[in-house]
C-alpha cells in the first residue's frame, strides 16, 4: 500500500528530466496525512488525471498555434507552388517554381532585398549602440531609477501607426521640425521622403526611436547579474570606469547581445508598418522610386495591391528562408565565440 | 535552439532579489554628466509625443509654415472631433479593446497553463515540446497571412473581429515567460503537498498556481495587451475601414488623398492615449516585466 501511494505522489513518467525539479523532491513530500486509497475507481481517476493533466495543458496552446502558425506554415509553401490571384481565390494551377523564378529575375525584389538590408543595418546598429550606453547609465545609482525606466520606454507603447504618422510630418519637406532644426546649423533643407538614404534614414529613425529604450532595459537586466566581485578585482587592479565597461561589462553581456542583435535581425526582416505609413498614398510602393520598399512591403504590395498572392507566398517564404540563414550564421558565430572563451 | 542558450542563463532565470545583491554599477553614483545625458535620451523619447499633442491643437495650414509651431493652439477639440469622426474611432476604440483584451485573457491563460505544465510536471517529449515552442518564437507573421487571408475569405469571415482575434489566441513568447516564472517562482513542494492530499491537477491549478503566478500574469497580459493594441499587419490586411481597429483607422487617416495634417496628428494622439495612460499606471509593471522577460513578444 506504502509503494503504490509513493508511486502516486511521484509525477507519472521520468523519462526526461525536467529541469529545475530536484529529483529527491517528490519523494520527502509524502507523508502519513495522505489519503487512504481504498476506493479503487478514485484512485484510477486519480492516476489518469496525474498522466492526462500535462498533455490537457500544454494541447490549447499547441492546438491554436499549429492551427494559425504551423500549419499555415506548410500552406504557404504550397501556395507559393501555385497561381493564387486574389481576384479569383477559386482558381489555383499549379505553378511550380514559377513563383520563385519571376522572384528571382525581378528588380524590384532585389531593390526590396537590399533596402531591408541596408534599412535593417542603419537601424540595429545605432539602435543596440545607444541601447547599450544608456543601459550603462540606468545602472547607475540613480535618483527615481523606475521614472528613468518608464521614460524611455514610452515609445514602446506608442503603436508603429502613430508613430510613423508623427515622423511623416516632422520630417515633412518645408515645415518640417528636422529641417527647420537642421536650418539653424547652416545644413540645407534634406527631402526626406524622395531622396534614397534621406528616406532610409528616416524611416530607420522610427525603429531606432520605438526600441532603444526596450532594448536598453534588457540590457540592464542582465547589467545587473554580473557578478559585483568581477568589477572588483578589475579596480583592484587598476581599472578605470571605462575598461570596467570595456572588459567587464561587454564581455559578460555577450549572450545578451547575441539575442539582442538576433532579435532585432528578425524584427528589421519584417519591417512593413514603418516605411508603409511614411509613404502616404504610395505607401506600398515604398516611395516613388521604391527606395524604401522592404521585403515586407514588397509582399503586401504583390499580395493585396497587385492581387497576386502566390507570388506574395513565394516572397514570404524567401523571408523564412533569409531568416534561417540568419540563425544558422548566428549559432555557428555563438559557437566559436565560446570555443574561443 | 540560439534563442534559449542566450536568454535562460541570464536575464530570465535570474531572481530579482539575488540581483540586487550582487547589482554591479549599483554602488557607483551617478554624476551630473549621467543625468544630462539622460535627461536628452528623456527628450528624445517623449518630445515626438508632446509634440503630437502641440500638431493636434494647430491648423492644417499652421503645420506647413516655417517655423514649426513648438506651443500649443487653440484647435485641439476641434481636430479631436474631426479625427473622431473621420477615423470613425469610437467603434475602433471599441473594437481595439475587444480584440486585445480577448486575446490578452486567452494567451495570459493558456500560457500559464502550458508555462505550468513546462516548468513543474513531467511528461513525454516535453524537452522537445519546449524546444519547438521556442524555436517558433522565430516564425515571422508574413508566413501566415496568405493561407489565414484564404481561409477567412472562405468562412465568409472577412471584416470580422474573429478574423483577427483567432490567430493570436497563443503565443510562444508567453508560454516560455511562464515557464521562466514558474521555474522559479512555484515551490514542487507545494504542488506536492496538494496532490498528496488528493488534490487533482485542476484543484492544484486553481489554488496552488494561479496564486503563484499571478504578478508573473499581470505582467505578461500587460505586455500581451501593448502587443495586440499596436498590432498593425494582419488586421490590416484582414479588416477594412468599415470595421477597423485603431490601427487600421490611424493608417486610412494617414494615408486619405486630402490629408488634414492637423486631424491626422489628433487620430494619432487618441489612438496612443489609452497605451500612454496605461503606462502611467503600470509603468513600473512592464519595466519589470521586460526585464525579467527580456524577450521582444
Amino acid at each position: 500500500m506504502t509503494s503504490s501511494k509513493q508511486a502516486l505522489a511521484r509525477p507519472a513518467t521520468s523519462a526526461d528530466s525536467a529541469p529545475g525539479t530536484p529529483p529527491g523532491a517528490a519523494r520527502g513530500a509524502h507523508g502519513p496525512g495522505a489519503p487512504a486509497g481504498d476506493d479503487s475507481w478514485r484512485r484510477r481517476l486519480y492516476r489518469w488525471d496525474m498522466k492526462a493533466a500535462p498533455y490537457a495543458f500544454v494541447a490549447p496552446f499547441f492546438i491554436l498555434f499549429g492551427a494559425f502558425s504551423l500549419i499555415p506554415l506548410l500552406y504557404t509553401a504550397w501556395y507559393s507552388l501555385h497561381d493564387v490571384q486574389l481576384s479569383s481565390l477559386d482558381h489555383q494551377t499549379w505553378a511550380g517554381l514559377g513563383n520563385y523564378q519571376r522572384l528571382l529575375s525581378s528588380d524590384f525584389f532585389w531593390n526590396a532585398l537590399k533596402n531591408t538590408f541596408t534599412i535593417g543595418l542603419i537601424s540595429t546598429v545605432p539602435q543596440l549602440l545607444a541601447a547599450l550606453g544608456l543601459a550603462h547609465l540606468l545602472n547607475y545609482k540613480l535618483r527615481g531609477s523606475t521614472a528613468w525606466r518608464v521614460v524611455m520606454l514610452t515609445p514602446y507603447a506608442t503603436s508603429v501607426a502613430a508613430a510613423t504618422l508623427v515622423f511623416t510630418l516632422l520630417y515633412s519637406w518645408d515645415g518640417g521640425m528636422v529641417n527647420w532644426v537642421l536650418h539653424f546649423f547652416g545644413v540645407d533643407p534634406v527631402n526626406w521622403r524622395e531622396s534614397d538614404w534621406g528616406s532610409q534614414f528616416a524611416v530607420s529613425s522610427i525603429v531606432i526611436w520605438r526600441w532603444t529604450g526596450y532594448n536598453a532595459l534588457i540590457y540592464l537586466a542582465a547589467m545587473q547579474a554580473i557578478p559585483a566581485d568581477l568589477y572588483e578585482s578589475a579596480a583592484i587592479d587598476g581599472a578605470n570606469r571605462w575598461q570596467q565597461f570595456r572588459h567587464v561589462t561587454i564581455p559578460q553581456l555577450r549572450p545578451t547581445i547575441l539575442f539582442t542583435v538576433v532579435v532585432s535581425t528578425i524584427g528589421a526582416t519584417q519591417l512593413f508598418g514603418e516605411p508603409l505609413l511614411f509613404g502616404g498614398v504610395s505607401g506600398s510602393k515604398g516611395g516613388s522610386e521604391h527606395q524604401y520598399q522592404t521585403l515586407g512591403l514588397y509582399m503586401y504590395d504583390q499580395g493585396w495591391v497587385i492581387g497576386n498572392l502566390g507570388k506574395a507566398s513565394a516572397i514570404a517564404w524567401t523571408m523564412f528562408l533569409l531568416l534561417l540563414i540568419i540563425a544558422a550564421v548566428n549559432l555557428l558565430l555563438t559557437r566559436r565565440l565560446r570555443k574561443s572563451q | 535552439m540560439t534563442t534559449s542558450e542566450l536568454t535562460l542563463p541570464k536575464a530570465a532565470t535570474e531572481k530579482p532579489g539575488r540581483r540586487r545583491a550582487t547589482g554591479a554599477g549599483k554602488q557607483l553614483h551617478a554624476g551630473p554628466v549621467t543625468y544630462v545625458v539622460l535627461t536628452v535620451f528623456a527628450l528624445v523619447s517623449l518630445a515626438p509625443l508632446v509634440w503630437t499633442a502641440i500638431a493636434a491643437s494647430r491648423t492644417d495650414r499652421r503645420l506647413a509654415e516655417t517655423p514649426p509651431p513648438l506651443w500649443f493652439g487653440g484647435n485641439l477639440f476641434k481636430n479631436l472631433q474631426a479625427a473622431w469622426d473621420q477615423a470613425g474611432l469610437g467603434t475602433a476604440m471599441l473594437n481595439s479593446v475587444i480584440v486585445a483584451g480577448t486575446i490578452t485573457v486567452s494567451t495570459v491563460l493558456f500560457s500559464t497553463l502550458a508555462g505550468f505544465a513546462f516548468a513543474k510536471l513531467r511528461f513525454r517529449f516535453s524537452g522537445l515540446l519546449l524546444l519547438l515552442t521556442i524555436g517558433t518564437m522565430m516564425i515571422p507573421p508574413q508566413l501566415a497571412v496568405v493561407p489565414l487571408y484564404l481561409w477567412m475569405s472562405d468562412l465568409g469571415w472577412s471584416n470580422q473581429l474573429q478574423t483577427v482575434i483567432l490567430p493570436s489566441l497563443v503565443t510562444a513568447f508567453g508560454t516560455f515567460f511562464m515557464r521562466q516564472y514558474l521555474v522559479q517562482a512555484l515551490p514542487t513542494e507545494l504542488i506536492e503537498a496538494a496532490r498528496v492530499d488528493g488534490a487533482s491537477s485542476l484543484r492544484v491549478v486553481w489554488h496552488v498556481v494561479f496564486p503563484a503566478a499571478r504578478p508573473a500574469m499581470a505582467v505578461l497580459g500587460l505586455l500581451t495587451f501593448v502587443f495586440a493594441w499596436n498590432d498593425f499587419l494582419w488586421p490590416i490586411i484582414a479588416l477594412n475601414q468599415q470595421n477597423p481597429t485603431v490601427q487600421v483607422a490611424l493608417n486610412a487617416l494617414g494615408t486619405g488623398y486630402v490629408p488634414d495634417q492637423a486631424v491626422i496628428m489628433a487620430g494619432a494622439l487618441l489612438g496612443t492615449l489609452p497605451l500612454l495612460i496605461a503606462f502611467l499606471l503600470f509603468g513600473k509593471q512592464i519595466v519589470g516585466g521586460i526585464m525579467q522577460g527580456a524577450i521582444k513578444g
